[in-house]
């Protein structure tokens, strides 16, 4: 291993990277202008339903045909256009939170034993789901009061949106940029020096890190002036995560290069692998209440895990060790990615 | 364009002597820098080198010649390590290819891409520090004649100012053995007579160079040894004038076939069809044929008469069939 070819392939990535104008602003001004808008679109209310969780004794299971199987424990539970979902007992902590950052209107506990309900009262879609439970008949129930900040769809979406950000920089930077290489010749010409495979993958590597993470620190940075997002945790955590993401994503970029001879093929598989990503990785909704297959599914993305330990952080102040179980899936991912892709990695087409 | 007389001394009108070969003293080490032992290269459907042998003694300029196909690239792709041979031996020095093999040779491949914005300056120091051991940036500024478009963006530069950019990424180690597949393709007259003048300067400094063309006479006057390749294997070697020399003894008459009466037709001759249908005559008495055309009414106010070339072996040899 030679440091010095390895400094001269990130140096000379980086020129490309940096002169490359185009590509250059693209990849600051799509996310702010994606957070501007996203923030605009959301501003209003956004969401026509309010939301109401329920926690009851050995609740049914909620079906397409009656998604509200607990109508019959409270006269309440009847109002049209709100959304009843249920809280399995072991959420209540959680559940209580988003009451507290406005992400619920309201969470009911009408097990026989608690008849609670929890509201935020400086929010007012809370301060009508609570006079409505008033004015309704039935039990009454007692009432808890949450305080907490208001988490907007913003807060929530940053972390997607710049992890989707990182994705397609990550995959197409390095994968679709070593595709290219190996097909103009580049790499055939690079292996007639002394640069081993392991100096010149490490080069991308550290070149690619090094601008992607400079990237999404400098739009959190920027859009963070004028939105003012929520954070719970510790931003050298937040970069921490940041920076293992990027890193496997990155080794995922090298597993589609290591081998593939035209651009064609590995635009196709690139988009293969970053649109499920994209849907299935909690970039835009969040993948809660969906179906479990899908859920399962979206623990296979990188990317999921990324977001979710961002989300930690950002907004329940999660530590590195609470979401130490997604880095280290994180970690082993790009083990097997990087061993792969390194052990696969062709220089020429032939 | 050694067809002629007068493309004896000239390459699309200019002079030549600045180009004739220089023999270094270091081609009379017997140690072949480069030798080649039975080396094949078979694909599934295609023996793309099929049993090839030679040897390049140090500070020569190697020539290896041979139409489309005929495998000269693999060849020089497994000779720089790029290709992994089927079977066969190449040795460096007499020994088989070690890691230092790469820290000691340059190659310019026959069409290589860089990375999109850098500039020529970039582009050197990037290769440079690739390697342990560098000619200075100056040096190959000096020798390649950069100087006017150093901080130019390489994807800017003409055909010529390329070749002369990768020439000098090739040498950037300061290499003993220089590979060149086909560098001068493309190019103007002048930008390859300027580049013939960058090869001669090369093997002034003790290089070797192994070059491939489809100019002959680029090789004939660059290359001290040829190799002739066809269908994988090796079908002539030698230096040029020995290789003509051991082919033919006649030369050639040329003249314009309007000026060749019918009267003449007894004389043995071949039509050719370039620009001015030409009547070729190949003979071992020059004066005895002039006279017999004399006599047959012939005027020889067009007449040529040139020695034969390395296209005429390499026609001979090779055939005239298109080739893919």
């Amino acid at each position: 291993m030679n440091l010095r070819r390895i400094g001269a392939v990130i140096y000379a990535r980086s020129l490309e990277f940096i002169r490359d104008r185009s590509a250059l602003s693209w990849s600051f001004v799509m996310p702010i202008v994606m957070v501007v808008g996203l923030a605009f679109i959301f501003s209003g209310d956004g969401q026509p339903l309010f939301k109401v969780g329920v926690i009851a004794d050995q609740p049914p299971t909620e079906t397409k045909a009656d998604p509200n199987p607990n109508r019959n424990l409270h006269p309440f539970l009847n109002t049209k256009h709100i959304d009843f979902y249920t809280v399995p007992a072991n959420e209540q902590a959680a559940a209580i939170k988003k009451v507290g950052r406005h992400q619920v209107d309201m969470l009911m506990d009408l097990r026989p034993e608690q008849m609670h309900y929890w509201v935020n009262t400086e929010s007012p879609k809370g301060y009508f789901m609570e006079l409505l439970l008033k004015s309704s008949d039935g039990s009454k129930l007692s009432q808890e009061i949450v305080k907490g900040e208001q988490i907007r769809y913003v807060d929530w979406v940053i972390p997607g949106i710049l992890g989707m950000n990182m994705m397609f920089s990550c995959l197409w930077g390095v994968g679709y940029v070593i595709v290219r290489y190996r097909k103009n010749g580049y790499l055939k010409r690079l292996n007639a020096t002394p640069l081993t495979a392991t100096e010149f993958l490490l080069g991308q590597i550290v070149s690619r890190m090094v601008l992607v993470v400079a990237v999404s620190v400098l739009v959190f940075t920027i859009t963070n002036l004028f939105m003012h997002f929520v954070m719970e945790g510790n931003y050298l955590d937040l970069l921490v995560v940041l920076i293992i993401g990027t890193f496997t994503l990155i080794t995922m970029g090298l597993l589609v290069a290591s081998r593939v001879r035209s651009e064609e093929l590995s635009d196709g598989l690139l988009n293969l692998l970053t649109w499920p990503m994209m849907l299935l990785s909690g970039v835009w909704f969040s993948m809660e209440g969906t179906n479990p297959i899908m859920q399962t599914l979206s623990q296979l993305s990188p990317l999921t895990h990324t977001l979710t330990a961002a989300r930690a952080i950002m907004l329940d102040g999660a530590s590195l060790l609470q979401v130490a179980p997604h880095l280290l899936i994180l970690v082993a991912m790009s083990v097997v990615f990087l061993a792969i892709g390194a052990f696969g990695f062709r220089w020429t087409t032939d | 364009m050694q067809g002629s007389d007068r493309g004896k001394d000239h390459v699309d009108g200019l002079p030549l002597a600045a180009f004739r070969p220089i023999r270094s003293n270091a081609a009379m080490n017997n140690t072949p820098i480069l030798e080649v032992r039975d080396l094949r290269k078979h694909y599934p459907k295609v023996k793309a080198v099929d049993g090839v042998d030679f040897s390049v003694p140090t500070g020569i300029c190697f020539g290896l010649l041979g139409p489309n196909g005929a495998g000269k690239t693999t060849t020089i792709e497994m000779m720089e390590g790029i290709t992994r041979p089927s079977s066969g031996e190449i040795l460096y020095k007499g020994e088989p290819m070690g890691p230092r093999f790469k820290n000691e040779v340059g190659i310019q491949f026959q069409s290589t891409a860089l990375q999109d914005f850098l500039t020529v300056r970039e582009n050197l120091k990037f290769f440079s520090n690739l390697y342990p051991k560098n000619m200075s940036v100056d040096e190959l500024i000096e020798i390649c004649s950069l100087e006017s478009y150093l901080d130019r963006d390489a994807r800017k530069l003409s055909g010529g100012q390329r070749q002369r950019m990768l020439l000098a990424i090739a040498l950037v180690n300061d290499p003993e053995i220089v590979f060149l597949d086909e560098p001068t393709t493309g190019l103007d007259p002048q930008a390859r007579l300027n580049f013939w003048e960058l090869i001669n300067r090369i093997k002034s400094r003790n290089k070797t160079v192994l070059l491939t063309t489809h100019y002959m006479e680029e090789a004939y006057n660059l290359c001290d040894q040829i190799a002739i390749m066809d269908h994988g294997k090796i079908i002539a070697q030698g230096s040029p004038n020995e290789l003509l020399a051991q082919h033919f003894q006649d030369v050639i008459i040329e003249l314009p076939a309007s000026d060749f009466p019918v009267t003449a037709h007894s004389i043995p001759h071949r039509r050719l069809e370039k620009v001015t249908p030409t009547i070729e005559i190949s003979t071992q008495d020059v004066n005895a044929t002039v006279a017999e055309l004399l006599q047959a009414g012939a005027s020889l106010a067009g007449l040529q008469v040139r020695p034969r070339t390395l296209e005429d072996l390499f026609l001979e040899l090779t055939g005239k069939e298109l080739r893919q």
